[in-house]
């Protein structure tokens, strides 16, 4: 102790080396390094991601005129709202459907894909990505002159055969129908490109087994294929889920949530409310309200997902 | 070389001095003196129309030394409504801002009281119809003055030899260019009549009846014209009343006129409608006739904007107003409010106004007989009657009287669009209505 008190330069001098020396063993560490690596991203996410979605918040617990913290008042008056409802059963309707087919459909086209020569099958691949990289603003315009009430080029091609005119948007049914459709075309080709890569990772030896047992085409599919890509399947679920949920853009080009609200979904309604209607609050509310039904749905999906990952 | 190296001290001495000098020194009157100011104008669809007002601007900026930038936002995918609600959240952005009809109330708390330079304005340019004031103000404060720039009646553009020919209307004997209306037969029943001969002659009127603006604002015509109101001025619910029964039967009626499709328009629809030549009359400013003299100017030549059917309790027709407003939060009030009063003089109004080839109104009475309306055309004289020279219309919004904030939702649901099409697709009318009574009662929450 004594010597320590009385050569206090000495102490100096052997601990800084001690704490570069520390400072230069986190460094070298895997997870310092990683952390470090990310950290532009994690700010990125702090910035535009969590500091918006905690205002959100923070908007749904104020009154109209945002003077006043009314805490979950703003949920209290939703559900006590028949449109709300409306809106409610119209997202789940227009998710889970566009989901389903868009699942459907990416996983047959992508065994078409897949059993095409590899020579030609680059060429099949770019073409059907087409309709996920034309931005949905541009597409679902081109969808909006196909679908237009009164100048249709589906219904102008349909007369010739003496069907029509459709109500594409105008009729409740019919436009719910419409939306889901260009929903499902240009989600499909995500669905597919993602279920030939698991394809493609498929051994080709099980399917030599299976044939061997003397399986046919189904149960190839049913006990090979299937339990190959269920994680894949599983991912790619819940990632369309979240953003088939949260779509706007295709619902207010087409119809902007008409006729009679029975196409509104919660992004669009929350615009709606929000902006056009200035009751930000309320809007805020509408949009936070999707955020428990996917987390319910991200439980189950990513538990599932783990449970056959600790299985394996 | 040599190096000096600066202490901290010398430092903190360097800045003070500086500090001090600068707060000390003699006001120099530099090329932007007076400061800067920013202005957001809304953007405007007829090309060319904004170099009137920036041209106006900068003359003003030169003379008051005063460094301007001017952003033009279009309502295109309701651009300028999100700059707003992003301005009003950050308290920070333009310091003048163009609000279209229900946005000034709507920002009422965060708006400078521009009362001081709308009495000179109104003393110079004439009264304000009634529109102007119940969206602009509350209470004594002004929320902003009344901008010509895209202000807009949306009256009925009728197609001259349509009309005649199948509805026996003459609408240009009916609204005659430079003379009084002679309109006292064109009410409610003979708008039907002519809604029913025209869908008769497979030419129907063009009327929309979807959730945005144009088909809501003829909705809240017609539904003013027999005095049905959803909620009255005072916030009472006036749903379950004769008169809003009245309005409903009369629609339904109407409906049956109108193509099959209307429940799916859009502001497009209509113009588009008539610009293919498949409709006799659209409820529209003069942009859908400004588009047909480009691409279609047969149909122009035969189309005639002229003044509303009259109901049980007036003739009313849609009025959207935008009104230039200063942001509480601007630096430079004193010379947005000077820069505003420039834009108010009769002869800037002027030079807007014929820049837009008449699309828009003054809100002034004192303003609607300008040269440019008068003389626009094919045909000479089109637009005579669309800035209500003779008041011959009361000039309304939908939803009013309600107060505003409850009668934005009902203008932003599109309660009365949806009320119309709910009791024509045989819904019971107290079923309607109850409907719209619990619409409005969510919309009083405060």
């Amino acid at each position: 102790m004594a010597d320590v008190a009385l050569q206090p330069d000495r102490v100096g001098a052997t601990q800084t080396p001690r704490k570069r020396s520390s400072l230069q063993k986190a460094l070298k560490r895997k997870s310092t390094a990683a952390f470090l690596m990310t950290l532009p991203l994690i700010i990125l996410i702090t910035l535009l991601v969590l500091y918006p979605a905690f205002y959100s918040l923070h908007l749904a617990t104020l009154n109209k005129s945002m003077q006043r913290f009314v805490g979950l008042g703003n949920f209290e008056f939703l559900f006590k709202r028949d449109t709300f409802w409306l809106v409610v059963k119209q997202s789940c309707i227009f998710a889970i459907t566009a989901v389903v087919f868009k699942a459907l459909i990416g996983f047959i086209v992508a065994h078409f894909v897949h059993n095409i020569p590899a020579k030609g099958q680059r060429k099949w691949r770019g073409m059907l990505l087409v309709p996920w990289v034309i931005p949905p603003a541009m597409s679902t315009l081109a969808w909006l002159w196909l679908f237009d009430p009164s100048y249709s080029a589906f219904n102008y091609t349909l007369s010739f055969f003496g069907i029509g005119p459709i109500p594409w948007t105008g009729d409740a049914t019919w436009a719910r129908f419409s939306v889901i459709l260009v929903n499902v075309w240009y989600g499909a080709p995500f669905f597919m490109i993602m279920y030939l890569a698991s394809l493609k990772s498929v051994p080709d030896q099980l399917y030599e087994a299976a044939a061997i047992d003397g399986a046919n085409w189904w149960q190839r599919i049913w006990y090979v294929t299937l339990p190959m890509m269920r994680n894949i399947i599983a991912i790619t679920t819940l990632f369309s889920l979240i953003v088939t949920f949260a779509n706007f853009d295709i619902v207010r080009i087409l119809t902007a949530g008409g006729p009679l609200d029975h196409t509104h979904i919660f992004a669009t309604w929350a615009f709606r409310i929000g902006i056009e209607g200035s009751d930000i609050p309320l809007g805020a509310s509408v949009s936070l309200f999707m955020v428990p039904i996917l987390a319910v749905a991200a439980i189950f999906i990513l538990r599932d997902v783990n449970k056959r990952g600790n299985e394996s | 070389m040599l190096r000096k190296k600066l202490t901290r001290r010398q430092f903190v001495a360097a800045t003070a001095l500086s500090s001090a000098a600068l707060v000390t020194a003699p006001y120099v009157r530099s090329a932007n003196a007076a400061g800067k100011l920013s202005i957001g104008f809304w953007d405007h669809w007829v090309p060319g129309a904004n170099k009137a007002s920036t041209d106006i601007v900068n003359e003003w900026a030169e003379k008051a030394k005063v460094e301007v930038t001017i952003d033009y936002i279009p309502s295109q995918g309701n651009k300028n409504l999100l700059t707003i609600a992003a301005e009003a959240q950050a308290k920070s952005g333009h310091d003048i801002f163009a609000m279209p009809t229900w946005w000034a109330h709507a920002n009422a708390e965060q708006l400078e009281d521009v009362a001081d330079i709308m009495k000179p304005i109104i003393a110079e340019n004439g009264e304000v119809n009634g529109t102007v004031t119940y969206l602009g103000t509350v209470g004594n404060k002004w929320l902003g003055v009344p901008a010509c720039v895209g202000s807009q009646i949306k009256g009925p553009c009728s197609r001259i030899d349509l009309m005649k020919k199948h509805a026996g209307i003459d609408v240009q004997a009916m609204y005659p260019a430079g003379s009084e209306p002679k309109a006292d037969n064109w009410n409610l029943d003979t708008f039907l009549k002519a809604a029913e001969a025209c869908h008769k002659g497979g030419v129907p009127f063009g009327i929309g009846l979807g959730e945005t603006t144009d088909n809501v604002d003829t909705a809240g015509a017609i539904f003013l014209s027999f005095g049905a109101q959803l909620v009255d001025a005072k916030g009472n619910l006036t749903v379950k009343t004769d008169a809003v029964r009245q309005a409903l039967e009369y629609y339904k009626k109407l409906i049956s006129f109108l193509p099959p499709d209307v429940a799916a328009w859009d502001d497009a629809s209509n113009n588009k409608w008539l610009v293919s030549g498949r409709g006799a009359m659209i409820m529209n400013p003069p942009s859908a006739w400004a588009v047909a003299k480009r691409d279609a100017p047969q149909v122009a030549e035969q189309c005639w904007t002229h003044g509303f059917p009259a109901g049980p309790k007036g003739r009313f027709a849609p009025y959207l107003p935008y009104y230039w407003s200063i942001w509480n939060f601007s630096k430079n009030k004193q010379a947005a409010k000077d820069l505003l009063v420039t834009l108010s003089k009769p002869a800037a109004i002027e030079k807007m106004v014929t820049a837009s080839g008449g699309y828009d109104l003054p809100a002034y009475e004192k303003l609607t007989t300008l040269k440019v309306w008068a003389e626009e055309g094919p045909p000479k004289g089109t637009l005579y009657h669309y800035p209500n020279p003779y008041k011959h219309q009361i000039l309304s919004i939908a939803a009013s009287p309600a107060p505003p904030k409850i009668a934005q939702q009902i203008y932003a649901q599109a309660t009365l669009t949806k009320m119309c099409l709910r009791y024509h697709q045989g819904e019971a009318m107290e079923k309607t209505l109850a409907w719209a009574e619990g619409e409005c009662e969510g919309f009083m929450r405060s």
